[in-house]
């Protein structure tokens, strides 16, 4: 027999209360009752999140351009990693995740993105600005620069009939960066400040080669290559370009973030249209909601009272499920909904396992409440391991999804795991107290009619 | 009901079935997607009626030096463009072009660009993300059943039913990829981790029981033993997988659009697979043990 059932009831209403607030709003406010001023005491947004497969949207993989053996410092990848998130911030994209996977990606992933050229053109530049002396060659806007410079320190070797130029000083050296209207005719032009280390170095070229040409060169292309008139000291100069304002503003980023610590290639490029994302949602929608009427209506015909009891469960689990999912902004994907479906399918599992052994024991002759104490008791150790397993499974699948960005994975499992462990919860304690009240208040005296035994 | 008599029609049942569908796998080669190989699938959309023809859409891959292109068209009118990895740059000239020769908008539904390298990566992985996760299931039964003698065999036995369902997954692969035409992608991987999952707790519940009896009913030869458990819990297993988790999967496979049902149609065979592996594979084979059967498999007879 359950004791302290009242305290059990309690639980579980406090529990769903609080799991539908979560689900039908898109924030959590509570106001503070001692304040005059509408300031919270305490709130959070549990806007739902679309995965990119059921919204559309962009998703990349990012290796570090760099030959497989050599290694890569993790501190070098998280600061290419916030890099990336501040340079496609400045986008104005929204919901943007960058993560790093594993030793050597990042996955970056721009959900309901319409526009993925300029976000891929962003993350893909390096931002290396290399300060480069020509000599007395006048390179055009664009041309692709041989430089001695390397972030990676290999020598650069040239070509037949390249040639390669020294590079002064590279965007390192930068200490503030603005964009500001050209003087004259329209365009727009970038005004920087230099360290005190690179001022000294432009100061000390600037007075040595007057005549010649300084090209500027962003990831080895040149942007502008103005004849150095005077000395420059005090480490101030601008960069004049005929530069649209985005186009000023693109590359203002570019510098103030820094050039990445490790070159990125695009090795994975998923883009999902919005049609193809919202029709995919309404469709699984529609077949979860579809399965879960057919395997409520078995469940209540064939296992009667308990039935019933199980579906009010189902419920309950998948209330607190999406509160849970929600809460935590783990963002929905297919493979997640699916991973949810079967994680019910482990909840039913649970309640069918318990129910089969209280017949049994029923059938052995048992009254009520010690069949159903022998239920629990003897379906709880196929429950546990059962589930622990899944568990297991779930974990080493998360492990695989994240060091490999592949997201489908890791949102699958996470759902499946989540599902698991709540899944637990109702069966073991919503289940049986649901099933206990209903049995002190019907009474049920005819086990044929109520359980089909 | 005595379901292990049979035992070895079940195993002749499996391998027929196995056999054949790998047959078909080996004879046509592993259909993988481009999530494995590397390459590009462009899936884009032309106004009505200016939908340019194949020979057009041809030419201008070949324009970018991709010549490997080909070209599906889809029920929806959209034209599906599968080739080698395509950097973002050559999509944009593509696009550029797709729109010039076809005078309309062209609406991207659908890019997929995967480079080479991460396809081979993917792959290993997955197969380490499958053994490690067996050997620690394996470890973990090995555990949880360490009062009941021989352990050692139910671990095992539920491995073996575990590789069942692998191969019977991949054999419905290759009837898939020969009849409709399926691909191996990360979604199949996602079916194939599932179905391993699943394929434990099913013969947990069998074994859990079996462990139980060998408590209560110590006298009993350990056929029937194996036997009496597997029938207590046939109830179960033909509730929760046929009306439940096949349900839902069946319905996925109807409504869920074309993204999902080959997962959904292989989660549903997998997980078929996973019950009937428990039943008639691994309770059967810890018979077929305990017994040491294959001593007279070879014409030899039983010396007991």
């Amino acid at each position: 027999m359950i004791r302290n059932l009242t305290n059990r009831i309690i639980l579980i209403v406090v529990v769903v209360a609080l799991s539908l607030w979560i689900d039908l709003s898109r924030e959590i406010l509570i106001p503070n009752p001692f304040s005059n001023t509408n300031e919270a005491l305490f709130s959070r947004n549990v806007e739902p999140r679309l995965g990119l497969d059921l919204q559309g949207g962009l998703q990349v993989l990012l290796e570090a351009d760099i030959p497989a053996n050599q290694t890569i410092d993790s501190e070098a990848m998280e600061v290419a990693r916030q890099i990336v998130q501040q340079r496609t911030d400045a986008l104005g994209v929204n919901e943007n995740v960058i993560t790093v996977a594993g030793d050597r990606r990042i996955v970056g992933e721009f959900p309901g993105l319409a526009d993925t050229e300029s976000v891929l053109a962003t993350i893909q530049q390096t931002g290396l600005l290399e300060f480069v002396d020509t000599g007395d060659d006048l390179p055009e806007a664009g041309t692709i620069l041989l430089t001695d410079y390397s972030p990676t320190g290999e020598t650069i070797t040239a070509g037949e009939g390249e040639k390669i130029y020294h590079t002064i000083f590279t965007g390192a050296e930068i200490d503030s960066i603005s964009v500001s209207p050209n003087q004259f005719g329209g365009g727009y032009s970038i005004n920087f400040a230099l360290k005190s280390n690179g001022a000294q170095i432009f100061g000390q070229h600037t007075a040595a080669n007057i005549g010649k040409i300084l090209a500027i060169t962003l990831d080895k292309q040149v942007i502008s290559a103005p004849v150095i008139n005077d000395a420059i000291i005090g480490g101030q100069g601008t960069i004049t370009g005929d530069f649209t304002l985005e186009e000023a503003n693109a590359f203002a980023i570019q510098l103030r973030y820094g050039s990445l610590p490790v070159p990125l290639k695009i090795v994975e490029t998923r883009i999902i249209g919005p049609t193809l994302g919202a029709d995919s949602l309404n469709k699984s929608l529609i077949a979860g909601g579809i399965g879960m009427i057919i395997v409520a209506l078995f469940m209540i015909i064939y296992y009667r009272m308990p039935g019933i009891v199980a579906v009010l469960s189902i419920l309950i689990y998948a209330a607190i499920a999406f509160a849970v999912f929600k809460w935590f902004h783990f963002t929905l994907t297919l493979p997640g909904i699916a991973g949810f479906m079967l994680s019910t399918g482990t909840a039913l599992d649970s309640n069918i396992l318990i129910f089969e052994r209280m017949k049994e024991e029923l059938r052995n002759g048992k009254t009520l409440n010690q069949a159903m104490d022998q239920g629990w008791t003897r379906a709880w150790s196929s429950i546990r391991d059962s589930n622990l397993a899944a568990i297991i499974t779930s974990i080493i699948l998360f492990w695989f999804g994240s060091s490999f960005g592949a997201t489908i994975v890791k949102g699958f499992s996470l759902t499946l795991a989540l599902g698991v462990i709540i899944s637990l919860f109702t069966a073991i304690y919503v289940t049986r107290t649901i099933l206990a009240i209903f049995i002190r208040s019907f009474k049920p005296q005819n086990y044929e009619r109520w359980f089909g035994l | 009901m005595n379901i292990l008599v049979k035992r070895y029609y079940f195993f002749a049942f499996s391998l027929i079935l196995i056999i054949s569908g790998l047959t078909l796998l080996a004879i046509n080669g592993v259909p993988l997607s481009l999530d494995f190989t590397g390459g590009t699938l462009f899936e884009v959309q032309f106004e009505d009626g200016k939908t340019p023809d194949t020979a057009t859409i041809l030419s201008i891959y070949e324009d970018s030096n991709i010549d490997d292109a080909q070209i599906t068209s889809t029920e929806i009118g959209s034209v599906i463009i599968r080739s080698s990895f395509l950097t973002n740059e050559v999509r944009d000239e593509v696009l550029k072009d797709l729109k010039t020769a076809s005078d309309s908008e062209v609406t991207v539904i659908r890019f997929d660009s995967v480079g080479p390298s991460i396809g081979r990566q993917v792959t290993q992985r997955a197969a380490i993300a499958v053994a490690v996760a067996s050997l620690l299931v394996v470890l973990f039964i090995i555990w949880s059943f360490r009062k009941v003698e021989n352990a050692f065999r139910y671990g095992v036995c539920a491995i073996l039913a575990m590789l069942h369902d692998i191969a019977i997954i991949f054999s419905i692969t290759g009837i898939g990829a020969y009849f409709f035409n399926w691909q191996v992608d990360s979604l199949f991987l996602t079916a194939l981790l599932t179905v391993i999952g699943f394929s434990m707790q099913d013969t947990i519940v069998v074994f859990d029981r079996i462990r139980e009896n060998s408590n209560i009913l110590r006298r009993l030869e350990y056929e029937k033993l194996v036997n009496h458990s597997i029938v207590q819990t046939l109830q179960r297993s033909i509730n929760t997988q046929l009306m439940t988790v096949e349900f839902l999967l069946l319905a996925l496979a109807l409504f869920g659009g074309v993204t999902l049902q080959e997962f959904a149609i292989v989660l549903l065979v997998g997980l078929l697979s996973g019950t009937y592996s428990s039943i008639f594979v691994a309770a059967p084979i810890l018979v077929v043990w305990e017994k040491r059967e294959w001593q007279t498999w070879f014409g030899r007879s039983a010396n007991i």
